[in-house]
């Protein structure tokens, strides 16, 4: 296979590593060679952050070269134009727009419910999703984003 | 807790998670360093899964620190980023010459492109020019497998070994596969030996001769079983690269054989011209400095370097690799400007700053999240260049300035900058008094907050959050000469911090006001490592 590349944007704060983490994690338990890459620093300060996942048989560079992202998720709107350069012709934009964030239990669960939206586009096994949240997020969060996953899928 | 299984043979880690693990499997005894991004993480994680960290006041202390373990047959490692270096370098520069007795390796990262530094200086021409050996992993596996080579290398050539990190390889994650190949413990004992490791000249001189043999010994080990890596393919273009360019390049020209320098000092001479010989057009791809380029140049081989000047800054990626390849001179794209960093909601220097811009100060400032203050709607700091520099550019200020405007100079500086080198720019002030006087501000956040919330010597935490003795900045400046001395709460006294700089700003006199309210970030944080603290303490009595 060719390589995938997903890249997530957003704001500091606002769990853009969190949920590269997850899906990085999901597709390494998968099988897959997978890179992950993000620049820390300060970008902690409520800057722009993004981070590239990138998986296949062999990834080379973690870094998604422009116009090569399948899918680029943003947890923010005004991060669109930051990233959309990131997104391949016909390449799939997936923003908070997608999903009923209104039903959230929390705001701080946004990235879990644009996960369970970025689910709905791949046969990856959904307890296996289940199993690396529980894994990747504390106890107390467990429900919460069981939650979140569940809206994001159905938005 | 870690953020990974440390028991687990195969995972996904980053470059500075990789690095601790390694640590760990091969037994440091000791791991010091000063927290810079994008170093900081290593020590945190290595104490975490159970080794021995410590932060250290600055580079040059813990490089110190770790030398001396060294010369005590132990097995250390000093951390820090590229600019922490130049701190260092006095030790650097003359350890090459001593050598060690057990091994040290100096984990250096630089920060291509300057997403969170000053400067973006190659610490390969440091690594040259302190003859250093020194290896750059591409990879999360690389950076493991090189912590272990780099000691073996340390151990058997008695001389301390760099690992040249970069951004990308440091925070980029990768699959790493655990080494059953694990490092036995060191024993740490003492043997006498003067001429070793007194380095005045008549010792040195002898110790500068054997560390060039030693260099000698080890170009030619490098070329032969260095960790470098010929891969063959089409002879029409050969690259030369290293660290994650090698990625960058596999991917942007797969056909092209590539010599991949696992070790690039002493450079892999005869690997290098065997490699030239076999190809077509050679080329270098290197991010920052053109080093490669100049050292194969010098061998006496034509080879290409990124001639065009765009490419002689920022980080690589796989289209500037296709770029420089192509030798497209046309401007880049230029990217779409995200939304800048700022100083957080409730963060308590934003009121200190305010402060100095109500009284139209002229602000010599210092390195930290207090920085961005200098960036709109602030705008409220006027220089920076390094770590502690507040002081002595102040004071430079009141020295020359006319009467009038050298009145207006405050030197503000943060708690972990002041403890790293504001000290000495103290003693400075106390010793050649400006006739104005000067103003002091210390932002004490009680936290290394830019780097990820690091403990130092004034916050009363060890690296690993247990209790040690709090450093106090008052006595200190009083010790110096410093007549005046407060302390105030930004956030809460506004009124009075606004009062005490005005007052000190009138006087001729020298003051120190120190602005203490906690990192907004890190507040849950503190509260619970002193309750945790004080509870232990409770226990044991």
């Amino acid at each position: 296979m060719s390589t995938m590349n997903v890249k997530f944007a957003g704001l500091g704060g606002t769990g853009v590593v969190k949920a590269s983490d997850v899906f990085a994690e999901l597709v390494f338990e998968l099988g897959y060679d997978v890179k992950k890459a993000e620049v820390h620093g300060m970008s902690q300060r409520g800057g722009s952050v993004a981070s590239d996942v990138r998986y296949g048989e062999k990834v080379e560079s973690p870094m998604i070269p422009d116009g090569e992202a399948q899918f680029l998720v943003v947890f923010a709107e005004d991060q669109i134009p930051v990233n959309e350069a990131a997104l391949k012709v016909g390449g799939t934009l997936l923003s908070p727009k997608d999903i009923d964030v209104s039903k959230l239990p929390s705001e701080k669960a946004l990235n879990v419910a644009m996960l369970g939206k970025l689910s709905t586009f791949f046969d990856f096994p959904l307890e296996k999703w289940e199993k690396i949240l529980q894994k990747l997020f504390a106890p107390k969060f467990h429900e919460g984003n069981s939650i979140a996953f569940k809206i994001g899928r159905e938005g | 807790m870690p953020s990974f299984d440390p028991s687990a043979k195969k995972m996904l880690l980053s470059g500075n998670e990789a690095i601790s693990l390694s640590m760990l499997h091969c037994n440091v005894q000791i791991a010091t360093g000063y927290p810079g991004t994008p170093s900081s993480e290593i020590l945190e994680t290595y104490s975490e899964i159970g080794g021995y960290a410590q932060w250290a006041p600055n580079e040059k202390v813990a490089a110190e620190v770790a030398l001396g373990a060294a010369f005590g047959h132990a097995r250390s490692v000093v951390t820090m980023k590229h600019v922490g270096l130049n701190v260092a370098s006095d030790v650097l520069y003359t350890a090459t010459y001593s050598g060690v007795q057990g091994s040290m390796v100096w984990i250096v990262a630089d920060d291509p492109g300057q997403a969170s530094s000053q400067n973006e200086q190659d610490t390969r021409n440091h690594a040259k020019a302190a003859v250093c050996p020194m290896f750059e992993p591409s990879n999360s596996q690389e950076a493991y497998d090189m912590v272990r080579l780099a000691f073996q290398t340390s151990e058997r050539f008695g001389i301390p070994v760099i690992l040249r990190m970069t951004t990308r390889v440091d925070h980029s994650k990768s699959i790493v596969q655990v080494s059953d190949e694990k490092l036995e413990a060191l024993k740490p004992h003492f043997v006498r030996d003067i001429a070793s490791r007194v380095m005045v000249p008549g010792y040195s001189k002898p110790a500068a001769k054997r560390l060039r043999a030693k260099m000698e010994e080890m170009a030619a080990w490098n070329s032969a079983e260095g960790p470098n890596r010929m891969e063959m393919r089409s002879t029409d273009l050969g690259i030369i690269t290293s660290g994650i360019s090698y990625h960058h390049v596999r991917e942007a020209a797969p056909e092209a054989s590539v010599l991949k320098i696992g070790m690039s000092y002493p450079l892999p001479v005869n690997l290098i011209r065997e490699f030239a010989a076999k190809v077509g057009r050679l080329v270098v791809i290197e991010e920052n400095d053109p080093w490669l380029f100049e050292g194969i140049s010098a061998l006496g081989i034509k080879v290409e370097g990124k001639y065009d000047p765009i490419y002689r800054f920022g980080e690589l990626d796989v289209n500037r690799v296709r770029r420089i390849l192509a030798k497209d001179q046309s401007p880049e794209p230029v990217p779409v400007k995200g939304r800048p960093p700022a100083l957080c909601q409730g963060c308590p220097h934003r009121e200190s700053f305010a402060v100095l811009n109500e009284l139209n100060c002229i602000v010599s400032g210092d390195i930290g999240c207090y920085t961005l203050a200098a960036l709109p709607p602030l705008s409220a700091m006027d220089m920076m260049i390094d770590m502690g520099a507040a002081i002595g550019m102040g004071l430079g200020l009141r020295h020359v300035l006319p009467r009038e405007e050298a009145k207006r100079v405050v030197s503000v500086i943060g708690d972990s900058t002041f403890i790293h080198s504001g000290i000495t720019g103290l003693v400075e002030m106390g010793y050649n008094r400006p006739s104005t006087g000067h103003v002091v501000i210390i932002l004490d956040n009680s936290i290394t907050a830019m780097t990820g919330q690091q403990e130092h010597p004034g916050t009363g935490r060890k690296l690993d959050h247990s209790p040690a003795y709090k450093v106090n900045y008052g006595e200190i400046a009083k010790a110096a000469g410093i007549e005046n001395v407060f302390e105030v709460n930004p956030v809460k006294e506004y009124d009075k911090m606004k009062a005490l700089v005005k007052e000190a700003l009138e006087k001729d006199e020298l003051t120190l006001i120190i602005a203490k309210s906690p990192c907004i970030l890190a507040l849950k944080s503190i509260l619970a490592w002193d309750k945790a603290n004080r509870e232990k303490a409770g226990d044991q009595k």
